[in-house]
């Protein structure tokens, strides 16, 4: 019945799909939710997108597979330093505008 | 007792069929993570998309970089994720408007690029390589180990320093002022 999807966990094609789609929500995310962390949240999708993709080109390769984990690795620790900063100025503009809402945020366009 | 080849009525192999599910419970729940009204379930989810992309690392031959998943993403950042959500979470939160006014442009924008992504993808013919063999399979964090510390160890070495900086400087900007009101 899905015959026709047999072997679709061994193609590339496959993984950059999911990433790209994933990528996409990130995206959307990003640029439609008012919650600055919901923003930071949509910011570790796309990074996680990113990791996926660099993973599947280093999955079904021979000499690719090692770099491509070192660097995969090398990317979740910057994206672990992005998200202490990232949350670390959100609590602290929560602390002087007691809101999380990104368009409340209006101190430099008055 | 073994399993069959491929799944009776589905004609699907197990890889695959794995893969399909994992596929579809990331996707989901990272759509859930950036549609839901209450901002903690959005946090959970993300716990549970993360997971899922864990599984498909595993999958895709980087067991490594699957351990690490799980445990800086769901063991450090989401929890990082979660208690910001709970200090920054106020009363009307969860009433007010979860999307900004243009909600709607932002889902063209995203999913003409999702097609854009797609179609690149898809009709790139990448250059076929030789796959793993099953020796490699048994021996993929010692390669990890060998090249890691050996052609990226600079890159190593400057993403600790950048981890000190990342944690002295969200202290700082997060640390009370001297005399604050609160």
């Amino acid at each position: 019945m899905l015959s026709f999807l047999n072997g679709i966990s061994q193609s590339l094609d496959a993984y950059l799909v999911l990433a790209s789609l994933l990528f996409a929500i990130g995206a959307f995310g990003f640029l439609a939710r008012r919650n600055a962390i919901s923003m930071l949240m949509s910011i570790e999708l796309m990074l996680n997108a990113v990791n996926l993709a660099i993973i599947a080109f280093g999955a079904f390769n021979r000499e690719l597979n090692a770099d491509a984990s070192a660097i995969a690795l090398i990317v979740i620790a910057a994206a672990a330093a992005e998200a202490t900063v990232g949350l670390a100025i959100v609590i602290a503009i929560y602390r002087n505008r007691k809101t999380p809402l990104v368009d409340e945020y209006d101190a430099m366009r008055r | 007792m073994t399993l069959p080849q491929t799944i009776p009525l589905l004609g699907l192999g197990w890889d695959d069929a794995l893969f399909l599910g994992l596929a579809g419970a990331m996707l989901l729940f990272a759509l859930m993570v950036v549609s839901m009204r209450d901002i903690i379930r959005c946090g959970v989810a993300m716990i549970v998309a993360f997971g899922a992309l864990a599984g498909l690392y595993v999958l895709a031959n980087a067991p490594v970089v699957a351990a690490a998943q799980v445990l800086i993403y769901i063991g450090a950042i989401s929890v990082l994720i979660l208690f910001a959500i709970m200090l920054t979470q106020s009363k009307i939160g969860t009433t007010a408007l979860v999307f900004q006014t243009q909600a709607r442009w932002a889902a063209l924008a995203a999913g003409i690029l999702a097609i854009l992504l797609v179609l690149t993808v898809t009709a790139t013919s990448w250059p076929a390589a030789a796959g793993l063999d099953e020796a490699q399979k048994t021996r993929l964090a010692h390669d990890l180990a060998t090249t890691m510390f050996k052609s990226y160890v600079l890159p190593f070495e400057v993403v600790s320093v950048l981890l000190l900086a990342a944690v002295i400087g969200g202290v700082f900007i997060a640390k009370r002022e001297h005399g604050g009101e609160d």
